[in-house]
């Protein structure tokens, strides 16, 4: 009796759970994404959001059924009557030059912005209660957001979700730019997933190798959004974002092949049980001419277009739901592929040693139709020993000229040279086919100016070192070793006093 | 659903206990663990020293003390300084062997958050009211706490991130502190400094035991620098209390005598020093896991208790909370950059205060010495 009645209790809740599955939809869901985007310099960006849709009313009291919405924020919105919360932590800065526009931009360090609702009287001591549990929770200095550091901004930061009067009176923003991100801000950003780091997407989260990467980005970001097309009632939305970029010549060892083992050192083996949506897009828009191709492993079964950022690209679409995409292998490994060898076929350098031989650099790089290539090269100047002065250091020195050897295409092809019967104009370089042709081409010298010391200067030292030794120790010298004799004012016409004079040259005692 | 019912009833199953078994479980001694760990140097080439706290940080860890009961208060960051060849990593053997930060590490006080001020505070309990429950020491006088700190010291003090020093007189009286408001039942603090053994001179209040890593006049020596990081990983005397901890698991018995032995003067070159006088218990009585470990007693009973079946209760709270009020009109999102709304908007007034008391009163007083001066009759050429 007593071990069926535990069974019928088991049985009544499972049955009542799959009841409940036809009487109303879930009420909260989860969808994960991963987009992996190979940038033009070479990096990879990875961009992972989570996205937990609670459709609740949170203000009112006594919401204590937390499900796949994280308790801990749950509990922060209805407490501190919150309408958004925006908080990002940064390690780096996103290179637009090189890297192209990002989706979502932090700066550096440890952002807050927060909408309170309407309903809050002193939003100054809410906004400084909230930053010291939000500093508790991820780890975080986010104690040190007082008046000094807090605005209020009156144009910029509308919010992002449902909003129908914006009074910037119930806005606060501020900035930590000293804050560091490191695994102590990861551990519980993780903890707030449904799935934490066990399963789906978020197995991929491993601090030792996303902290080794030139830009790393981590928020949370709250708000209210529509439940329906209608609009016509609140749920709440909570997206995690983490952006990462890859250096090509740090964790790409300098080559252009990424996959997920080489980026995350994991693979995915299984999709989250709790999302409703669990994808990787893979960004394969440039990669589609004849010069270059992509490949990516393994072949993506549906494509996904749109206009991003204002410009149209494509996407690769890898469902983990799918259940033929993890079937066969177990896990899954998306690789990207470059078929050609990168352009830069060949460089030799040879650094200079001090007075004994020069930098030598040379280079065979493949110029683009239309296209204006520039190579420069950095360096110092230093001192020479004074020996090695020319006599007019002032005009500087030279470097000598550099060397470009050409090989153009020609507009109209030329048939082959007969060295005997063209002119001598026309023979200069042989060439091999007559559909271009050879030339080599020299740059200016280079005149560069080198710290010069002031030549005349020794000379001016010795002169006056010279003239105060004499009068110093020469007054010295003569008062230790001469004795002094009082003489007897000698009074006398001119010419006794010249003939004096004669005598004291001669060593004659005067008359 | 099912499965939080199921878990409710079987913490009810463990948690019966009978009459006299609760009272045995209360005699003996301490209830909980608590551990606050202090690394107090800042700057890359004293990477060693949150090396130091990170390791007695994860042996704590991994005998059973749970983050909610460890304050980890490190100065400076290593793991993800740039200067750091291996990001998020901290380790204490050469060679990369063991990274002691690892993946679920919680610091509590980071960076500038290291003061003298805050750690007084976290010990004696006097802080801010809004501080979150992780930064806090919440100790009871059941409490057994230990207190490890690193850094760099001299004879009476030690030294919190190269700007100011506590020193053993003021860690003194915090114990006394807090000990007055019974915070604690037993406390060991251990200390890896120059001349450590000074900072426990100075301790009057009961049920201490200290060790230090050196004697007063002598220094605390790195033990050995890694060439692919470029900075000593450890200092001696806690390397090899490191690993004499590794060798403890939350069922031995080994006691304090054997901490005693750690790290001899061959191998430490300076004399690691402790101090018993003032503890109650004989050292060779103490367990290491009373201080390290978090042993909990737990009573097994096979007796159950049937819950009713909730199954309605939750069915109810579930249908009012679909009752959310429809809203009349669609909401709509807000323009992110409404520039016309920009431009014509008018910049709000600030608040006009009145003139301070300061202002009034110098005006008063220019007026005053103004009409002492020359006489009241000037009144009626300025009203």
């Amino acid at each position: 009796m007593a071990a069926a009645m535990p069974l019928a209790l088991l049985v009544l809740l499972l049955l009542g759970r799959k009841g409940w599955c036809l009487a109303e939809p879930p009420r909260d869901s989860l969808r994960e994404e991963l987009v992996i985007t190979p940038l033009p310099s070479g990096d990879v960006a990875a961009t992972f959001q989570f996205r937990t849709r609670w459709d609740s009313e949170l203000q009112r009291e006594g919401v204590s059924h937390y499900r796949l919405f994280p308790k801990a924020l749950g509990q922060l919105i209805s407490k501190y009557s919150l309408r958004e919360l925006h908080l990002s932590f940064t390690q780096g800065f996103w290179r637009t030059r090189y890297w192209g526009p990002p989706f979502l931009q932090a700066p550096s360090g440890a952002e807050l912005w927060v909408w309170f609702q309407d309903t809050v009287t002193d939003v100054d001591k809410s906004w400084k209660e909230l930053s010291n549990v939000l500093s508790g929770i991820f780890c975080a200095s986010l104690n040190f957001i007082d008046s000094t550091n807090t605005v209020t901004p009156t144009a910029s930061f509308k919010p992002l979700g449902l909003a129908n009067d914006t009074d910037h009176y119930f806005l606060r923003y501020a900035v930590l730019p000293r804050e560091v991100v490191c695994t102590e801000n990861l551990t519980p950003w993780k903890k707030l997933l449904p799935c934490s780091s066990k399963a789906g997407l978020s197995v991929l989260l491993k601090a030792d190798r996303l902290f080794h990467t030139s830009y790393h980005s981590q928020a949370v970001h709250i708000r209210p959004v529509c439940r329906n097309a209608r609009c016509t009632s609140i749920s709440w939305e909570l997206r995690q974002t983490l952006s990462v970029v890859f250096d090509a010549f740090i964790t790409g060892q300098g080559k252009k092949d990424w996959s997920l083992f080489r980026m995350f050192s994991r693979t995915l083996t299984e999709p989250c049980p709790l999302a409703s949506e669990s994808r990787v897009y893979v960004d394969i828009t440039n990669y589609n001419q004849d010069n270059e191709t992509l490949e990516v492993n393994p072949p993506p079964t549906t494509t996904y277009q749109d206009v991003i950022l204002g410009t149209r690209k494509i996407y690769a679409i890898y469902d983990l739901l799918d259940t033929a995409m993890i079937n066969n292998s177990r896990n899954l490994n998306i690789q990207l592929k470059w078929k050609r060898p990168p352009e830069n076929g060949y460089i030799h350098y040879q650094p200079a040693q001090d007075r004994l031989q020069p930098h030598l650099l040379e280079m065979l790089i493949q110029l683009p139709a239309n296209s204006v290539t520039k190579v420069s090269i950095q360096f110092e100047r230093a001192l020479l020993k004074w020996t090695e002065y020319t006599p007019d250091p002032n005009h500087g020195f030279y470097v000598s000229p550099s060397v470009l050897s050409a090989l153009v295409p020609s507009v109209v092809a030329a048939k082959p040279v007969d060295w005997e019967e063209s002119p001598l104009f026309n023979s200069l370089f042989p060439v091999s086919d007559g559909s271009n042709y050879f030339v080599r081409l020299y740059t200016e010298p280079l005149l560069v100016n080198l710290p010069t010391p002031d030549f005349s200067m020794p000379y001016n030292v010795i002169c006056l070192t010279c003239t105060v030794v004499a009068v110093c120790y020469g007054s010295f010298y003569n008062l230790l070793t001469r004795t002094f004799h009082i003489e007897e004012p000698r009074t006398g016409g001119l010419a006794k006093r010249l003939a004096n004079l004669i005598r004291r040259a001669r060593g004659v005692p005067p008359l | 659903i099912s499965s939080n019912a199921l878990s409710v009833s079987t913490e009810t199953v463990i948690c019966f206990l009978s009459f006299d078994q609760a009272e045995q479980f209360f005699r003996s001694g301490h209830t909980n663990n608590w551990a606050v760990l202090v690394c107090t140097s800042r700057f890359w080439f004293n990477y060693r020293h949150v090396a130091n706290t990170l390791s007695v940080y994860r042996s704590v860890k991994r005998l059973g003390i749970p983050d909610s009961h460890i304050v980890l208060m490190l100065a400076d960051d290593m793991a993800c300084n740039p200067r750091n060849p291996k990001p998020a990593t901290v380790f204490s053997h050469k060679n990369m062997e063991l990274n002691v930060y690892g993946d679920d590490v919680e610091v509590d006080y980071r960076s500038y958050e290291v003061t003298v001020e805050n750690f007084l505070r976290v010990l004696t309990g006097r802080i801010p009211p809004s501080t979150p429950r992780s930064k806090r020491l919440l100790s009871d006088d059941r409490s057994n706490i230990l207190i490890y700190m690193t850094g760099h010291g001299g004879n009476g003090f030690l030294k919190f991130q190269d700007s100011e020093e506590i020193t053993n007189i003021e860690l003194a009286d915090a114990f006394e502190q807090m000990w007055q408001k019974r915070r604690y039942n037993e406390l060991l603090f251990i200390i890896d400094t120059c001349q450590g053994a000074s900072m426990y001179e100075r301790f009057y209040s009961p049920n201490i035991m200290a060790l230090a890593s050196s004697q007063v006049g002598e220094d605390s020596l790195s033990h050995q620098p890694d060439p692919a990081i470029g900075v000593h990983l450890m200092d001696r005397y806690t390397f090899y209390v490191l690993e004499f901890l590794e060798e403890i698991n939350p069922a031995s018995q080994t006691n304090m005598n054997d901490l005693f032995q750690v790290c001899p003067k061959s191998l430490c070159v300076s004399t690691p020093g402790h101090r018993t006088d003032l503890f109650q218990r004989d050292p060779k009585n103490v367990l290491i896991t009373d201080f390290f470990g978090s042993v909990r007693k737990v009573e097994i009973t096979t007796e159950t208790i049937n819950l009713q079946q909730g199954s309605e209760i939750m069915e109810s709270s579930y249908k009012e909370d679909q009752m959310d009020e429809e809203l009349m009109e669609p909401l709509k999102y807000a323009e992110q950059l409404p520039v016309a709304q920009i431009i014509h908007q008018k910049p709000k007034l600030k608040d006009w205060h009145p003139p301070g008391g300061f202002i009034l009163g110098l005006w008063a007083l220019i007026i005053m010495v103004f009409f002492k001066t020359y006489g009241i009759k000037h009144m009626k050429f300025i009203f």
